[in-house]
């Protein structure tokens, strides 16, 4: 009967390493999204191509979208540019340039090409708090009713395309 | 020695000084009741970039955009709970410090409570066993006779066979 506390060490350790490696495994930057299944918040920010148009929630919602944050000033977003012109022919992105600067982004989307149907202006990331923006690039899947449907965190590759967004896509599509 | 004794409190002064200067805004409030609930609103909520420093130590700019965030809520006349509400909608749970008790934060909660339990049962445990073991090695007067002659028994013995061996 004693014997068997001599495995009580043993026991502690094997758990302990188990929940201590299950631990690395995760990762520390991915935060559950309070905004799935929510309503694309309500906005009133200039477009980025030009200065006196106004865009609100309602110029974004009605199709199944990606909704892209981006800036020029974050390079995971220059490393994510060329895939996002790939996609633009298989569904439409909305940008939401943020915290950036009107000049810079114009030029950046000249020289790069523009995979955006439009970009929205977020200069102080007042859309980007109402998103629950935390660092960018950040891609939001939202369905014809305006609901955010996925959030992905970090660059959107052929890889996170296929395995995580298009399946919510195509799943959206399919409800009609 | 002397110059490294400074040197020393120089350090411990900057490390000490170092979360309070971290972060630097210019914020006016009317009185110093809101200033006072602003810095501690600050400490309780968490930098959702730079997850291991509070709102108020991170120089990060999405730290920066909540503080001003924060600050205009103050302004509004937010009460604190409204402006936690506010952030905890777009940041999730995550963003406080201080999680609310709910059915699934009950656990984190309850394991300190549930830590100290265990710990107290095995403390009782291992006292009820000593305490047992204690009583076991005092005899009673039946058993020291025995252990008395069995004592010099083996005393007379050991010596005949020393005596042997001379």
């Amino acid at each position: 009967m004693r014997r068997v506390y001599l495995f009580v060490p043993l026991v502690i350790f094997l758990v302990l390493a188990v929940l201590l490696g299950r631990g690395l495994m995760l990762d520390p930057n991915k935060m559950p999204s309070a905004l799935i299944d929510q309503s694309v918040p309500e906005f009133n920010l200039p477009s980025l191509a030009s200065e006196e148009r106004i865009l609100t929630r309602a110029d974004v919602v009605g199709d199944v979208s990606l909704i892209n944050v981006w800036g020029t000033w974050c390079p995971s977003c220059m490393h994510e540019h060329p895939y996002l012109m790939e996609l633009a022919s298989q569904i439409p992105i909305i940008g939401v340039n943020y915290k950036d600067v009107r000049a810079d982004a114009e030029k950046w989307l000249v020289k790069l090409g523009n995979p955006y149907v439009m970009n929205v202006f977020d200069e102080m990331g007042t859309l980007g708090i109402d998103l629950g923006v935390f660092g960018a690039p950040e891609t939001y899947v939202i369905d014809r009713q305006g609901m955010v449907r996925y959030k992905h965190v970090g660059v959107v590759d052929k890889r996170v395309w296929l395995e995580r967004l298009k399946p919510v896509v195509d799943q959206l599509r399919g409800e009609g | 020695m002397k110059q490294l004794c400074l040197r020393m409190l120089l350090l411990i002064g900057f490390v000490a000084s170092g979360s309070s200067l971290a972060a630097i805004d210019t914020y006016e409030f009317a009185d110093e009741q809101t200033r006072e609930r602003f810095h501690h609103l600050n400490e309780e909520l968490r930098c959702p970039k730079c997850q291991n420093q509070a709102l108020g130590d991170s120089n990060s700019a999405i730290a920066t955009d909540l503080r001003r965030e924060v600050y205009r809520l103050l302004k509004e006349g937010k009460t604190d709970r409204q402006i936690k509400d506010f952030l905890v909608a777009r940041y999730g749970e995550y963003i406080l410090y201080r999680p609310e008790l709910s059915s699934h934060t009950l656990m984190l909660w309850l394991a300190p409570l549930l830590m100290l339990l265990i710990g107290l049962v095995v403390v009782l445990v291992l006292v009820k066993r000593r305490r047992s073991v204690v009583q076991s090695t005092t005899l009673d007067v039946a058993e020291q006779e025995n252990l008395k002659t069995l004592l010099e028994g083996s005393d007379t013995s050991s010596e005949a066979e020393s005596n042997k061996r001379d």
